[in-house]
């Protein structure tokens, strides 16, 4: 979606804030990471869909919450999205039901953390492209979740590295499915990104599904 | 200003004012642990684990083994998640790593414009400058203005690779090893590598910034 989550490129945030990390973040950060890390092992959304819910807001106010906010405030509605809570438990701050049991202990998080969520998947499918080959990304502004982001659509580049098969973010976010396809690092002259204000010399890399991308 | 709304009606005001995040986040995890939806020995554990057991520290351990070691550096420039995890860093946020080396011509530079692609196993929960909205919207375009403001000053003859995390590969750059360090064991290396140059955004210390050759 062409939401306020895709900066890649945008003007008049300033020069990057806090850069010696001079002032210690409120513990409230920590808790709200946790909370998504811990809920995550109930299995009923991925790390797409998180970012899908993140995204997910007019965006007015992605601009105006704070990082961790974003975090609580998509945590809520994916939560209520897969049955976890209601919409009046989230009101009133009372269970309606305190049966559940965790699934995962201290032990449990340790294991989950230590293990990950690794995305590479077999598939049956060659690669379409190989290294060195001439790319162009596609120009298409789905209203769902994809990881092509606006500054880098309809742009040529050449294939620099072949990741195998990952789980594809647009479906995945959406439950549809993880529906794997090849992986690949693009690499695009900064020039042909930003014009003429961008050295001659720079690129710019990124991580493209082969759906993202078609032969130049 | 407006007396439009009169001094009378203050609580009109006040609903406007976004409810506070940390009670907002406290009431989210009162209700969530007494439901049974986590365990607060889980939450514990978590918040143990970045604030104390993974971090930057990670990450210089493998830059400095880098420099000391030239197998392994080839190893993790081949297959960087294997050689990192040879050390003991895996898991969430660096299941798939890819090492990028700064040379001499080449500068790396690492963002994520969508999000806050970050790789966790090595350099722990990503500081507040990286989840900025300005970092986030500036390092892909004005890559060099965003690496001076750091005070990073590169030759125009350097080459600035700027990578967006798009997908679940995580990256680490190998800065250049400082001069003068000939010598040096392994753990006094890492000390010199901090972890804003292995996001790009800064260069291994050399020994006088370090304050203390070993």
């Amino acid at each position: 979606m062409n939401g306020a989550h895709d900066l890649g490129g945008m003007h008049g945030f300033g020069p990057v804030p806090d850069k010696d990390d001079a002032h210690p973040h409120p513990e409230w950060y920590d808790r709200a990471m946790a909370l998504t890390v811990a809920t995550a092992a109930w299995g009923r959304w991925n790390i797409d869909a998180s970012r899908r819910a993140r995204e997910a807001m007019h965006p007015a106010k992605y601009l105006t919450l704070t990082y961790y906010e974003r975090w609580i405030d998509a945590l809520e509605r994916l939560m209520v999205e897969t049955d976890l809570l209601t919409e009046e438990e989230l009101r009133s701050g009372e269970p309606a039901d305190g049966s559940f049991t965790p699934p995962v202990d201290a032990e449990g998080a340790r294991s989950a953390l230590r293990r990950g969520g690794p995305t590479e998947r077999k598939v049956d499918t060659p690669p379409r492209f190989r290294v060195g080959d001439r790319i162009r990304t596609i120009n298409r502004h789905p209203a769902g979740h994809t990881r092509l982001p606006r500054y880098a659509r309809g742009q040529g580049g050449i294939v620099l590295r072949h990741h195998g098969a990952h789980v594809f973010p647009d479906t995945n976010a959406h439950f549809q499915g993880e529906q794997p396809g090849h992986l690949y690092t693009v690499q695009f002259p900064a020039r042909a990104l930003w014009g003429p204000d961008a050295a001659a010399k720079d690129t710019v890399m990124l991580d493209l599904w082969e759906a993202y991308l078609h032969a130049d | 200003m407006s007396h439009e709304h009169g001094n009378d009606t203050p609580h009109r005001e006040h609903s406007h004012v976004p409810p506070d995040p940390a009670l907002r986040v406290q009431a989210l995890e009162s209700l969530l642990t007494r439901k049974g939806l986590v365990d607060p020995g889980a939450l514990e554990t978590i918040i143990d684990t970045y604030a104390n057991r993974v971090g930057p520290r990670n990450g210089a351990r493998v830059v400095a083994r880098s420099w000391a070691n030239p197998d392994y550096r080839q190893w993790l420039l081949d297959d960087a998640t294997a050689a990192i995890a040879h050390l003991g860093y895996e898991g969430r946020q660096g299941e798939h790593m890819v090492a990028l080396e700064n040379t001499d011509s080449v500068h790396n530079l690492v963002v994520c414009t969508l999000c806050s692609c970050y790789p966790w196993t090595v350099l722990g929960i990503p500081p507040g400058w990286y989840k900025s909205e300005a970092y986030r919207a500036r390092a892909v375009r004005e890559p060099r203005a965003v690496l001076e403001e750091f005070g990073v000053r590169l030759d125009d003859e350097v080459e600035v690779r700027l990578w967006d995390s798009t997908a679940e590969i995580r990256y680490l750059v190998i800065p250049q090893r400082p001069a003068g360090t000939h010598g040096w064991t392994e753990e006094a290396l890492a000390t010199l590598v901090t972890r804003d140059s292995m996001v790009g955004t800064g260069l291994a210390l050399t020994p006088e910034q370090a304050g203390d050759a070993p």
